[in-house]
């Protein structure tokens, strides 16, 4: 029986005070992340309970109980509070997937402090725009890291620590910059827990945005509540799993998921820091056995296209439930997980904005292969008619997902841009940015964006931070990105480029501007093709009409040209 | 070309791929599952080795495993270098 048991019971008596009965919370007491996530456990008789289980890239091992956690996350905080670090300041954690990435993660939110993940894979550019925008206090980072931020320093005044995890001291340190070893750090039992309550700021999370700069989506520590409830009921963690969620905490789903829900559950779960390889992953699952795995679409349709040979050489015995989420689960997909799995993927969908699942396939539920599922108990999930900012009255047509936004773990705002935050609610409906069709039985389809952003991988890349990019490269005049589709990754960025006088097309200008990008923004943002043109599609008052380059790449009909400027 | 094109894919990762003070790397470092080139940056890597020796790499053989050190790359670019 897994422990949502019947969804439908559980739609008719909901509450969220079940789960903050389950954690001991009640309104208006201290709620803090990182003291749910090793505290409690421990004071619940777990201390000696795995808690971490991390692999890298070699074979190497690092074991964390959940009193190692608690020890370590103590030292962090102190090490921080010792720095200068106040309740509110913002802590950017930039590392691979590391074990002082968790550990530090809970650290900060110990103190008070607002943890900032980002992705180890951004570029200088990016890391500035999210470190300026956030002001920024401290980066916790590796060596392997610290160029691209030591690239940027003249430019951050608020950033005053530049913490690196595995100096040596072989190099000597530059200004800003302080080593720190957990292992070498004196373990701190005896910790003053900042009194965080359920609406003091937790993480910062950045987004894409479709016209502006990168969002920093700002939540709080009572999104435990939802965080917590969703991994028990959606994902179904239960107290002798083994769980493998394959995001990396620089995303959302890599905290909410890949450390939140887990370690509040008091869950023993395994980490791989290594790149994506089917055997490499095969093996993993086999040797951890890992029975509740969370991982996404692109991984699966690359394991898929590995073929099921492989899968037949390891044990997947283990593995009892999977689910999967960032971008729509192809019904294909499914299929082939039940086919040599023995068990389906179970779709989840949700967004940073979220902070947890809000419309999911459920344990006991049947499964519609390529369905999104139906809303979590407690969310009110609709399609909107675009035209009247009203809930379709009958199922059928593809409108625009919205929900109410009243559960623990939706955002608080963007930081420092209340006017973006306004913007996502039509008629008192937070509006996803997504489209979706309802069936007769309540199950939401996935038709698409609402706007410009690519979904490449389960990652948001906004066109305009990528065309802003592009034009500092000293060959482009002028450009456009769109999506394309990809059979493995559900989209990439393709960029259509005019060159600027003296420049000619060619495939060293061509790479050339992939690698500029790839360095500026991150690889995700890289266009994976691009099109020399000679001019762009423009409306009369000269904005490039992104739409129809789209339609094209899409073999979709082009709709109105009326205004197009050479018509 | 054995070892001049090893040295030439080694040296294309080492300046496209690592920061100027990292740890050097040899033919044999894993480069995709030790996340020096993740699945999206291997498109650029395999863009370079189609112009730089004027190739054509279909994308069932651009797997993660065939681009995992300069070794195994080496060993691709060879076999469609021949074709």
């Amino acid at each position: 029986m897994s422990h949502i048991g019947s969804y439908d019971a559980r739609l008719k008596n909901f509450s969220w005070a079940i789960a903050e009965k389950e954690l001991g919370y009640k309104p208006g007491d201290v709620i803090n992340i990182g003291w749910y996530c090793t505290d409690r456990i421990c004071k619940l008789g777990k201390g000696d309970k795995p808690a971490l289980i991390w692999e890298g890239s070699t074979g190497t091992e690092k074991r964390y109980t959940y009193d190692d956690i608690r020890l370590a996350s103590n030292t962090i905080g102190t090490f921080l509070r010792g720095l200068g670090i106040k309740p509110g300041d913002r802590v950017c954690l930039f590392m691979d997937k590391i074990p002082e990435l968790y550990l530090g993660f809970l650290g900060i939110l110990k103190i008070g402090a607002i943890a900032q993940p980002l992705f180890s894979a951004f570029g200088d550019e990016s890391l500035f725009v999210r470190l300026s925008n956030a002001e920024t206090t401290a980066v916790i980072t590796q060596k392997k890291h610290a160029p691209k931020v030591r690239k940027i320093l003249d430019k951050l005044p608020h950033l005053k620590h530049l913490i690196i995890v595995d100096h040596e001291g072989a190099a000597p340190l530059k200004e800003r910059e302080v080593a720190f070893s957990l292992e070498k750090a004196a373990p701190i039992d005896k910790f003053d827990l900042y009194p965080t309550k359920a609406e003091s700021p937790s993480v910062l999370h950045y987004t894409s945005g479709t016209t502006g700069m990168p969002k920093g989506v700002q939540h709080v520590h009572y999104s435990l509540i939802s965080q917590y409830l969703t991994g028990k009921w959606v994902l179904d963690l239960r107290d002798d799993d083994i769980y493998w969620c394959t995001a990396d905490p620089g995303w959302v789903t890599g905290t909410s998921y890949g450390i939140i829900a887990p370690f509040s559950l008091g869950v023993t779960q395994c980490v791989f820091d290594a790149g994506f390889g089917a055997e490499a992953w095969y093996k993993f699952i086999e040797k951890r056995r890992i029975s509740m795995w969370y991982s996404a679409p692109t991984a699966i349709r690359s394991l898929m296209k590995a073929g099921d040979d492989l899968v037949k050489k390891h044990d997947m015995s283990s593995l009892r439930h999977l689910a999967s989420v960032g971008e729509p689960l192809n019904s294909e997909a499914v299929v082939w997980s039940q086919k040599v799995f023995g068990k389906p993927f179970y779709d989840t969908y949700w967004q940073t904005e979220t902070g947890c699942i809000v419309i999911s396939n459920y344990p006991g539920m049947e499964v519609r292969p390529g369905s999104m599922g139906k809303p979590f108990p407690g969310i009110t999930g609709v399609v909107l008619d675009p035209a009247k900012n009203e809930p379709y009255p009958a199922p059928g047509k593809i409108g625009l997902v919205a929900l109410k936004f009243d559960w623990p773990s939706r955002m608080r705002t963007y930081w420092n841009n209340e006017e973006a935050f306004r913007k996502k609610f039509r008629g008192g409906w937070y509006m996803t940015g997504d489209r979706s069709r309802l069936d007769n039985d309540g199950y939401f389809w996935f038709a698409g964006r609402d706007d410009d952003i690519i979904n490449t991988a389960g990652h948001l890349v906004s066109p305009f931070e990528v065309e802003s990019a592009l034009l500092e490269h000293p060959a482009v005049a002028e450009s456009a990105v769109v999506s394309k589709p990809d059979p493995i990754n559900l989209e990439v960025v393709k960029a259509f480029v005019t060159l600027k006088p003296g420049f000619a097309a060619s495939k060293d200008l061509d790479l050339d501007i992939m690698n500029f990008i790839r360095k500026k923004l991150s690889p995700l943002a890289m266009p994976q093709e691009i099109e020399f043109v000679e001019g762009l599609p423009k409306t009369r008052s000269g904005k490039i009409m992104r739409r129809i380059l789209h339609a094209k790449e899409w073999g979709e009909e082009i709709g109105d040209t009326s205004t197009l400027e050479n018509d | 070309m054995a070892d001049e094109l090893k040295d030439v894919i080694l040296a294309y990762v080492t300046k496209e791929y690592l920061e100027d003070d990292s740890e050097p790397i040899n033919y044999e470092t894993p480069l995709i599952s030790g996340g020096i080139v993740d699945s999206f940056s291997m498109v650029s890597l395999k863009r370079f080795l189609e112009n730089k020796y004027n190739i054509s790499i279909p994308d069932d053989k651009a797997t993660p495993e065939a681009f995992d050190s300069v070794n195994k790359i080496a060993v691709l670019v060879r076999e469609f270098a021949k074709a």
